[in-house]
């Protein structure tokens, strides 16, 4: 398989809008509950993903939406699921964090490191049933601190297992900067366990699809698990109606609330020395404004980025735009139709 | 008395019990964020954000606590209490008994829980009967204001580790953050008076294990926790206008468990409904029958539970999650209407 930048770039964009119309009818009510979504990941999924073949198997974290829709589940009956509808993907049960598609061999978990375990079990699977074929897990940096997952990173590399691990690093854990709750680095880390590990891009598809290239034909050949550490932004923030992002985007209006209670901290009397508090608060503060302040940033945005690096003329980007708008667009509709 | 919010009033009890006990910590994911005001009032060293390790510092609470600090740990959600479940199971709840009484785990694990704003069966867990099953753990679910600072003062009080839930419905702030968003155009049935209500001037530690009857009654006894609480007072009201007079107690902690209260009007009454968000089988609904009979009372018995793994569906929730219209069937059919 040769890397073919067209492609990639209309799997990225078609995430893009199909995720922006999820993001239309959340802030409409039509979607319930906390929506996680890939805004911001593209370039990392589609690098990955588009090398998957048919027996591979996809541990997916809460962020399910573009790497199912990359695979090739169905715009609508994704949108469906969204909407709580019985004739979507999992029959409205499930919702975003739960995504299931056993024709994929994909399965998502909205516990945080579930998807370690869950991908060594895959792997194990291909192992005894499908030679030659291999399971992906995707997860955030501030997964690998948690304990199950770092487990599974030993017990693929014990195992030999066809496990490529994905880390989508937003250096946010919820909101909380990871790098403040994290010791040493974590393709060290990966190391550590006897892996190879991979840095790598992850705004820039060509360098996610090269990356994931080697890892994924090591997987294949029998040679065992690869880390891929990939950097990225989260355009939305950890979840759409981010506390951070609202406090950052319209301060006056999100902050005005917190004020009060805030100024109450800081005059009570009976805690630590004023310096102290306010240098706590200076950290709340400062972490409002770090938390969107790359979130807009061209430079940081996946789609834009594999958009500059085509060499297609005018004419033949409108054309393939408008297909994957229109698809999308025509997929709103019928997930919405009765 | 004063009018708080039932996230304030937590909030507030804490305040004050942080200032009046230095060994009081907080430690958990976002606590610097979710927690703000305690962590500028009390500092750095009192209100630390943990990596997403709960395994790790679950754990490690239980032997800060056995050595002398008083750690409130927050795992966001009781459903991801399931990751650090060991060291409630294993470790918390069995070191008074293993050291032959000598020690304890004075530990406040402190978890949003319940549905009603459709996020799916891994985030609207209740839980409470699967932790209370355990000896040595008590469980708290405060459904007002005064009873949420005043059974937070006592859990922070108490010298054995307390799991404490916060219903969402009842926790504006989670609320807010996981099931609004910013969003105008979402609604959720939250029950007024547990959201917002009278609050003591001064907190006092409520009794663990202690019942509160919220409505006499002389036909049905209804017994819940939570948000369950208000929705079997809603019931109770459309039960009172076809002439049925239901009694409503609020259990507040489900361990340890006031059989006492709840023996006392079941005799009353002859007729028991318990109505509980957590799982139908083997939980809390099926341990209130069991003290009941226990005690040689033979009540008509029903209940509203959760039935089974939560659907996203806002509609297909709504089915699932005990409301007013489900309890009020009940109690219906035990009084042969």
């Amino acid at each position: 398989m040769s890397l073919d930048l067209i492609h990639l770039y209309e799997q990225m964009l078609r995430s893009r809008l199909f995720e922006e119309g999820v993001r239309t009818l959340w802030n409409e009510g039509l979607i319930s509950g906390e929506m996680h979504l890939s805004l911001g990941e593209e370039a990392i999924v589609a690098g990955v993903v588009c090398q998957l073949e048919d027996g591979d198997a996809m541990a997916l974290d809460h962020r399910g939406t573009a790497p199912l829709l990359m695979r090739g589940v169905g715009p609508v009956s994704l949108l469906r699921e969204l909407l709580g509808r019985k004739d979507g993907l999992c029959a409205g049960q499930g919702g975003h964090m739960h995504l299931f598609s056993r024709k994929h061999l994909a399965a998502s978990s909205g516990i945080v490191g579930a998807s370690g375990p869950a991908g060594v079990g895959f792997a194990l699977a291909a192992q005894h049933l499908r030679p030659g074929k291999l399971a992906v897990a995707f997860f955030g940096e501030g997964a690998v601190n948690q304990g199950m997952l770092l487990e599974a990173m030993n017990l693929a590399v014990v195992w030999k297992l066809p496990l490529v691990l994905v880390c989508k690093d937003n250096q946010w854990a919820i909101t909380t900067p990871s790098s403040t709750v994290t010791g040493g680095t974590l393709t060290e880390r990966a190391k550590g366990f006897g892996m190879p590990a991979i840095a790598s891009d992850g705004i820039d598809v060509r360098a996610m699809w090269e990356a994931a290239r080697e890892a994924i034909q090591r997987a294949r050949n029998g040679d065992g698990p690869t880390f891929i550490h990939a950097r990225c932004v989260h355009i939305e923030g950890h979840f759409l109606g981010d506390q951070l992002f609202r406090a950052a985007r319209s301060p006056v209006k999100e902050t005005m609330p917190l004020a009060g209670p805030l100024i109450k901290s800081i005059v009570t009397r009976q805690g630590v020395p004023l310096s102290e508090r306010l240098h706590a608060l200076t950290s709340v503060t400062r972490r409002i404004q770090d938390a969107a302040k790359d979130s807009s940033s061209v430079e940081n945005d996946p789609v834009l980025r594999a958009r500059r690096a085509l060499s297609l003329d005018s004419g033949q980007l409108d054309a393939l735009e408008e297909k994957v708008r229109s698809e999308i667009v025509s997929a709103v509709e019928s997930a919405l139709a009765d | 008395m004063r009018s708080m919010r039932f996230v304030d009033a937590i909030e507030d009890a804490l305040a004050v019990a942080m200032a009046q006990d230095s060994r009081i910590v907080i430690f958990g994911e976002d606590v610097r964020m979710l927690r703000r005001n305690l962590f500028i009032r009390f500092g750095q060293r009192r209100v630390r954000d943990t990596p997403i390790s709960e395994g790790a510092f679950v754990g490690a609470a239980v032997t800060a606590a056995m050595a002398g600090l008083r750690p409130v740990v927050e795992v966001m959600m009781v459903d991801f209490v399931g990751v650090a479940m060991d060291a409630l199971l294993n470790h918390a709840s069995k070191v008074e008994t293993f050291s032959g009484g000598q020690w304890t785990a004075p530990l406040v694990v402190r978890a949003a829980c319940g549905g009603g704003y459709s996020d799916g069966g891994q985030h609207e867990q209740s839980l409470w009967g699967w932790l209370a099953h355990i000896p040595g753990l008590t469980v708290v679910v405060p459904s007002t204001p005064a009873d949420a600072g005043g059974l937070m003062f006592s859990a922070l009080m108490h010298d054995g580790p307390v799991i404490y839930l916060e219903h969402k419905l009842l926790s504006a702030d989670w609320l807010e953050s996981l099931g609004a968003g910013g969003r105008q155009t979402v609604h959720f049935d939250v029950p007024a008076d547990g959201a917002k209500g009278p609050a003591p001037d001064e907190w006092q530690p409520l009794p663990l294990g202690k019942a509160v009857l919220r409505r006499n009654g002389s036909d049905v006894t209804m017994l819940s926790v939570g948000v369950g609480v208000h929705r079997a007072l809603e019931a109770a009201e459309s039960l009172r206008e076809r002439g049925i007079d239901a009694a409503v107690i609020d259990l507040r902690t489900v361990a340890p468990l006031d059989s006492e209260l709840v023996i006392g009007s079941v005799s009353k009454t002859g007729r028991m409904l318990v109505i509980d968000e957590d799982y139908q089988g083997f939980g809390l609904s099926g341990e209130l029958t069991a003290v009941t009979l226990e005690a040689g009372i033979a009540a008509r018995y029903a209940r509203v539970c959760t039935t089974g793994t939560i659907p996203y569906s806002w509609a297909e929730e709504f089915l699932v999650l005990p409301s007013k219209q489900r309890i009020v069937e009940a109690a219906l059919r035990l009084l042969d209407r």
